[in-house]
């Protein structure tokens, strides 16, 4: 009988609900339909803590692989999601202090700075800024820009607003306070569009 | 209200978690500065355009090879 509680609404389970007590009773394919479902945001928040695509790579398959062995310990009462998000974003850390070569590495890492917390640049921007790039050019700038954010602002922006987790699962994934995670989201999210703000800024006339 | 009070409050405003009455305060502080109302628009469209496009992409070749990875370990019990 499934021990784990009902987590999505009042009265209707999560679907994943399900899918984690068949894996439990030794159903392999019901795994298989989790990876299927959640392996690109894993793969997506990975690069973004790694920003190295073959760590990456490493990290979605032992995140995914330690949840199947841990699956016992899934006590039911954070989405399954949620939990396989702490998971990949302590193996991305983990990943991250090998690279470095043993040195610490944590998520408050670089968020002494005050870039960003009063918008200097009050340029508007051109309508649809983004189809004055290519895709491919669009992309790199969107890469290149958030991947100057110090990672504490970075992971908290990309959990929160990329991926869509709410600020108490952010901080429960992250082992932050949610006072905590707010102000973070909201530094990430202006030091962001300051950043932005020099590519996609309405251009007077022939100017640069 | 100021704009640092308003800026305080940028991401209830844009998470849609204020009160009628501080709704109300926020629009009535951007009905007279420009500045703030430029924030919460580029902001607005910093947070959509970084939703919208894929910057990591995992290829399909890439996720099947991962995929049949982590499925081979798992039927072998990890």
């Amino acid at each position: 009988m499934s021990t784990i509680q009902l987590i999505a609404g009042e009265n209707e389970p999560h679907p994943d609900v399900a899918l984690v007590d068949r894996v439990r009773g030794g159903d392999v394919l019901a795994y298989d339909t989790l990876v299927r479902k959640y392996d690109r945001q894993i793969f997506r928040i990975a690069q973004h803590i790694t920003q190295n695509r073959e760590d990456a790579e490493d990290v979605m398959q032992d995140a995914f692989l330690k949840a199947y062995e841990k699956i016992d310990q899934f006590q039911g009462n954070s989405k399954f999601y949620t939990w396989l998000v702490r998971i990949a974003v302590n193996e991305s850390l983990m990943r991250l202090r090998k690279r470095r070569t043993g040195k610490m590495v944590s998520i408050d890492e670089d968020i002494e700075t005050d870039e960003g917390s009063v918008p200097r640049d009050l340029a508007d921007w051109a309508p649809d800024p983004e189809q004055n790039y290519g895709q491919a050019e669009l992309a790199e700038i969107l890469r290149k820009t958030i991947q100057g954010l110090p990672q504490g602002f970075r992971i908290v922006f990309v959990l929160r607003d990329v991926e869509g987790l709410s600020t108490e699962e952010t901080a429960e994934t992250l082992g932050l306070s949610i006072p905590a995670v707010k102000s973070r989201l909201l530094r990430a999210r202006l030091q962001l569009r300051e950043r932005l703000s020099r590519y996609f800024r309405r251009k007077r006339g022939a100017e640069k | 209200m100021t704009c640092s009070e308003f800026l305080a409050l940028l991401d209830d405003l844009i998470d849609d978690s204020v009160t009628p009455e501080t709704r109300a305060q926020l629009q009535e502080h951007l009905r007279g500065c420009d500045h703030c109302e430029v924030t919460l628009n580029t902001t607005r469209k910093t947070i959509e355009i970084y939703r919208s496009h894929e910057i990591y992409d995992l290829p399909p070749s890439l996720r099947e090879r991962l995929h049949a990875a982590i499925m081979a370990r798992c039927k072998k019990g990890c």
